[in-house]
């Protein structure tokens, strides 16, 4: 915990995650183009938490992607928090090596002089002290998730990019890592993007919700959440699930 | 007919019994030595029966061994087949290896080379041989060379064969993390072309070591080739099966000692029940 909850130098890098992509089409294995996403624009401020919430097959992976870097082929510009800064990704799936241990798949990640660093507060956070010398196929997928999880905490990121990183978990599980994640993000807060289809998911953790049309994805509608996690309480859960219903049919 | 398949069901109801009970407590490495040693019997039997110089009995194989063992003679041309074998296998893993994967990830160098494969896994090794032996002489160089240019073109089929099946999540996740490109290779990219590494070696060695023997004889004055073709004009049979049996036994040896181990070795984080 010690290193975690120390004052840190400021996270996450100085200036906000901008995204601007104007259109993003793929041309399909038939020769014919699909249109992805006709215009996403947004920002998130320096070491703050957005969500981006979308019926499914919107485009909201290729969102990601293409903040991550994967995908060059779009039109619109892109500012990254911190122009040297590292970026970490949770996948929709664990993406772990399977035969390298839960350990070194962390380790892996970090630079040559961190690589003999000191993890074991971010493992006994996460739950995986015990887990460290498992490989990954012996693992739960929930207990994979928390590995992916310390992977991309473990390098410190300026930018940490989410997708779907709770789904087809059973909801006590997912409410388990939800507060790991907020514990960890938390301790030390960087500019993150996550995507989800939980609006429960997004209210408990972020501090802007993003949310999408159908594909091809427009922004609809951006919620800003002002209230400090620690005083998100059910009722106050409840009652922002309300207003937010109503103001956006059919997102629930 | 009745009786028929009532000792049909009563033969199949105690199958498991039996099947499950006896072969596992017996082991396997017993059903291994029963085997061969049938093997042997037979050999043995069809040996006194034929009473032929061509075809001895395992002693006169034995005593034949024992001969060119003691003088140290045996020993020598083992050695010298066994050092062409392994050079020729590490350079045809390296070389077969390296072009595969570049085939396996660039569709169009493969599209242009592939005409070549299939060329190069068409010429008999026979002409591969005496091709190098005129071209580059009569020496080690060109025979070793020889028998990896053989090797090479099945290699390349395979690990191309891996290349083209490379995860590319594990890919991307490497890039968003900023793998260097000796760390991806290293910790992504060659564990997953693992099996196909053991695939190639596998029918590489017992493919290799044949065509070594065909090089020595064609070309060389030592290695078992060389001694198989001397006792060839001798009509030596118990002599050439000698020098055979001994090879193969020192091929398996390789098999089982260092082959199987270091598989298990590289394969311990697969889950337990995928394992044969
Ligand atoms: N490589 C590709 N080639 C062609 N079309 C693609 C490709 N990747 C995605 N698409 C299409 O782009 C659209 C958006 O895909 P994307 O994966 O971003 O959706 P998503 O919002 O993440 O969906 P989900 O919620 O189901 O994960 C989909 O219609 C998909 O079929
Ligand atoms: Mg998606």
């Amino acid at each position: 915990m010690s290193n975690l909850s120390k004052p840190i130098p400021p996270a996450g890098g100085p200036n906000a995650l901008e995204v601007d992509i104007r259109a993003k089409t793929f041309r399909g294995a038939d020769g014919e183009d699909v249109r992805a996403i006709e215009a996403i624009a947004f920002s998130v401020a320096p070491a703050s938490f957005a969500t981006l919430i979308g019926p499914s097959g919107c485009g909201k992976t290729t969102t990601l992607r293409i903040i991550l870097g994967l995908d060059r082929e779009f039109s619109g510009s892109l500012k990254l928090p911190d122009s040297g800064g590292r970026v970490a990704a949770v996948f929709q799936e664990p993406r772990l090596l399977p035969w390298r241990t839960v350990d070194d798949n962390v380790r892996l990640v970090l630079s040559d002089e961190e690589a003999d660093g000191d993890l074991d507060d971010l493992f006994e956070i996460l739950g995986l002290a015990e887990m460290r010398s498992r490989y990954p196929a012996e693992l739960s997928l929930g207990l994979a998730r928390r590995v992916a999880l310390a992977r991309a905490f473990a390098i410190r990121p300026s930018l940490m990019v989410l997708d779907e990183p709770f789904v087809s978990l059973d909801e006590q599980t997912a409410t388990r890592l939800r507060a790991l994640l907020t514990n960890v993000w938390s301790a030390r807060p960087t500019t993150a993007v996550m995507v989800t289809h939980n609006l429960r998911e997004a209210v408990e953790l972020s501090d802007r919700i993003i949310f999408l049309t159908e594909r091809p994805a427009r922004v609809r509608g951006v919620y800003e959440i002002d209230k400090p996690r620690a005083e998100r309480d059910s009722r106050w859960r409840e009652a922002t699930l309300t207003s937010i219903a109503k103001r956006y049919s059919g997102i629930l | 007919m009745a009786d028929d398949r009532q000792s049909g069901t009563a033969g199949r109801a105690l199958m498991p019994a039996s099947g499950a009970g006896v072969l596992p407590s017996v082991g396997p490495r017993l059903v291994t030595v029963v085997s061969l040693a049938g093997l042997l019997a037979i050999w043995w039997v069809a040996a006194i029966l034929a009473d032929s110089r061509v075809l001895p009995t395992p002693p006169q194989v034995a005593e034949a061994f024992w001969r060119d063992a003691a003088t140290g003679e045996l020993f020598f041309h083992l050695a010298m087949t066994l050092m062409r074998v392994v050079a020729a296998f590490v350079l045809a893993m390296v070389i077969g290896s390296v072009i595969g994967i570049c085939l396996g990830m660039n569709r169009e160098a493969n599209r242009f080379f592939d005409p070549w494969l299939i060329l190069f896994l068409n010429i008999p090794a026979l002409v591969i041989i005496v091709l190098a032996y005129i071209w580059f002489g009569l020496n080690e160089a060109a025979a070793i060379g020889a028998i990896a240019v053989n090797k090479i073109p099945n290699v390349v089929v395979t690990l191309r064969e891996g290349a083209r099946t490379l995860d590319r999540d594990l890919e991307e996740m490497a890039r968003v993390y900023r793998f260097s490109a000796m760390k991806t290779l290293r910790h992504v990219v060659l564990p997953q072309l693992q099996p196909y590494f053991a695939a190639a070696s596998r029918t590489g060695i017992s493919l290799i070591w044949k065509i070594a023997l065909v090089v020595e004889l064609l070309g060389r004055s030592n290695g078992v080739g060389f001694q198989i073709n001397l006792y060839f004009q001798l009509f030596d049979v118990a002599s050439i099966l000698a020098y055979t049996l001994a090879f193969v036994a020192v091929m398996l040896t390789i098999e089982f000692f260092l082959v199987q181990p270091f598989e298990a070795h590289s394969t311990r984080w697969r889950p337990k029940r995928a394992r044969g």
